[in-house]
């Protein structure tokens, strides 16, 4: 009885193997070697040495590590819980007053920029971004004189482009979740004389709430992985102004041969989505009956 | 009070004073969302005025005189078609693997009651917020020990892993909702479970399985980070890294055939996307860890 059971788990056997040798086996050497010296090439890349806790003490002491972190945040918080979380919401609360014509089109102009491949949405930043490009042509009919945004306010430029690339999600979740919402209700507060704001804060809001923090740990989870937008909008640059983690782990690992100090960023990145990972799982938990 | 007695309050006054305010309300609801559209194509604009003005340059504007060039320009076996046939491999790979380890995976877990489903499902639920660019680093340092770089099975049975978990989930989801009763009978008759499995619950299932193939697929075809660290031949690179050669190679920029080869290769993913958004109203990338 007891191997017929064991037995019937067979089939999860290959799943299982295949993510502790490429999702489990990585992050345990991740940390591994990030409390060595390996490196890309030379002697270091043949016969890495333990050097103790010498990358994670550099990476306070470094300025890259803090100004990357720091941008990190502002690029999570601002990109993902304001931009995508907030104009989500806006877009899907309006789209149960507007017109059926009017929303599905918006809706397919929202959803194309995310459905796009990573590489061309970027590409099509970039040129939007671009010091000749739309952004700074519109400027122009208005009058005001555009500004290199790549190269002086980078960091603005890819919160706006990660902004416009993830809000789909966003918009998805809150449609289905505002669909859930039973009309009576608003429509009792209407009658009690509720103002549309009043009606949105004490009925609508906390009726979504679960859909509201699920969707915020997913897209905190995205943003915080983002790589090929910044890579090739900015590259990180110029000097460092919109390096966030993944670009900081990635350049000191392939550009610099660092992978010692490379896999110590990496792993903070993958302690912080742990951290993440964890609320996430508890709140889904939390939230059966 | 009773709900129907709000409805009916609610007609009476909605014909009176609810009428003109509520058009009103939409009618700034219609603005308001065509001026955030407006903001969500402008964008995009270029890929598709840049993809047939052979003079394109960053600037958005109407070609003066629109022409194919660009996209017979990039028409070619080594350009297109070559970096093609690279993204389907890639993907169709990843999606098949994903899909076989995602259903016997599922199977069990969905069938037999057992006190490790829940641990190992909220484990795997665990690793979809793995940040995948963080693990790529360690990813190319196990690849070197086990010499697998530069090899197409190991990328694919890697990237078939980074989204195995979302993958899983959701099979268990559409698993969960075909009746256990048709099997019993099929087990009565002495079917094994793998055969009730093949012959009853994936034929009724077949939706389902589409949308995790699909979903699977776009995400492999748009992936540049993985194959662009892992994979290193020109000729085994997908469209998505090979894109990167009309991109500032000896710092000309072919603009206009940047963008024809882009609206080449979105082509796929925007098609296979109508086809399942179509069926799922539009929630098909949520209805695995959303559902909880």
């Amino acid at each position: 009885m007891t191997i017929r059971r064991v037995l019937r788990l067979l089939p999860v056997v290959p799943s299982i193997l295949l993510l502790l040798l490429f999702l489990v086996a990585p992050v345990a050497w991740s940390f591994y070697a990030s409390f060595t010296n390996a490196a890309l090439t030379g002697k270091a890349a043949q016969d890495p040495q333990w050097v103790g806790a010498d990358n994670y003490a550099r990476m306070f002491s470094d300025d890259s590590f803090p100004l990357s972190a720091w941008l990190t945040v502002v690029f999570v918080v601002a990109s993902a819980v304001v931009g995508q979380n907030v104009l989500g919401l806006l877009i899907a609360l309006l789209m149960t007053r507007s017109r059926k014509v009017v929303s599905s089109v918006v809706g397919t102009a929202v959803v194309a920029a995310w459905v796009l491949p990573e590489i061309v949405a970027a590409f099509a930043a970039y040129a939007y971004f671009n010091r000749d490009g739309a952004l700074n042509q519109l400027a122009g009919i208005v009058g005001v004189d555009g500004v290199d945004w790549l190269y002086s306010f980078p960091l603005v430029a890819i919160i706006l482009a990660n902004t416009w690339r993830g809000t789909a999600f966003s918009m998805l979740v809150y449609r289905a979740a505002l669909a859930d919402v039973p009309r009576d209700i608003s429509e009792a507060a209407l009658m009690d004389g509720a103002r549309g704001w009043q009606r949105l804060t004490f009925i609508t809001l906390p009726l979504i709430r679960s859909s509201i923090t699920t969707n915020l740990m997913l897209i905190t989870l995205q943003t915080l992985a983002v790589f090929t937008l910044i890579w090739v909008m900015t590259a990180g640059g110029p000097a460092n102004a919109s390096t966030t983690l993944p670009v900081l782990a990635y350049q000191e690992a392939f550009k610099f041969g660092d992978i010692g100090y490379g896999t110590a960023v990496a792993s903070v990145l993958i302690l912080l989505g742990m951290v993440f990972g964890a609320v996430y799982v508890r709140l889904l938990r939390d939230r059966r009956p | 009070m009773t709900t129907k007695g709000l409805r009916a309050r609610e007609k009476t006054t909605g014909t009176t004073t609810g009428g003109t305010s509520r058009s009103r309300a939409r009618l700034g609801a219609d603005i308001a969302l065509a001026v955030i559209g407006v903001c969500f194509v402008a964008p995009l604009l270029w890929l598709l005025l840049a993809a047939v003005d052979p003079q394109a340059g960053y600037q958005t504007k109407v070609p003066s005189a629109p022409s194919s060039a660009n996209f017979s320009a990039v028409l070619t076996p080594e350009l297109l078609f070559q970096p093609l046939a690279n993204s389907l491999w890639l993907s169709a790979g990843t999606a098949v693997v994903n899909l076989l380890a995602a259903v016997l995976a599922a199977y069990p877990l969905s069938r037999y009651q057992s006190r490790f489903n829940k641990p190992f499902m909220y484990t795997v639920l665990f690793g979809t917020s793995l940040p995948v660019t963080a693990i790529m680093v360690p990813v190319y340092g196990l690849f070197v020990q086990l010499q697998l770089l530069d090899s197409m099975a190991a990328t694919i049975f890697f990237m078939a892993t980074t989204t195995l978990p979302m993958a899983i989930w959701m099979t268990k989801n559409f698993m969960d909702s075909v009746p256990l009763e048709l099997e019993e009978a099929a087990w009565m008759d002495g079917a094994s479970a793998m055969t009730a499995l093949r012959r009853i619950v994936l034929p009724l299932m077949r939706p389902g399985l589409g949308v995790v193939f699909i979903f699977v697929f776009i995400q492999a075809w748009g992936n540049f980070f993985v194959p662009f660290i892992l994979l290193l031949s020109p000729g085994k690179q997908p469209a998505a890294v090979s894109i990167f050669s009309f991109f500032g190679q000896h710092g000309a920029i072919a603009y206009g055939q940047l963008a024809a080869f882009s609206i080449l290769y979105s082509v796929p993913v925007l098609l296979l996307y109508a086809l399942v958004s179509r069926g799922m109203g539009n929630s098909f990338a949520l209805s695995g860890a959303m559902k909880g």
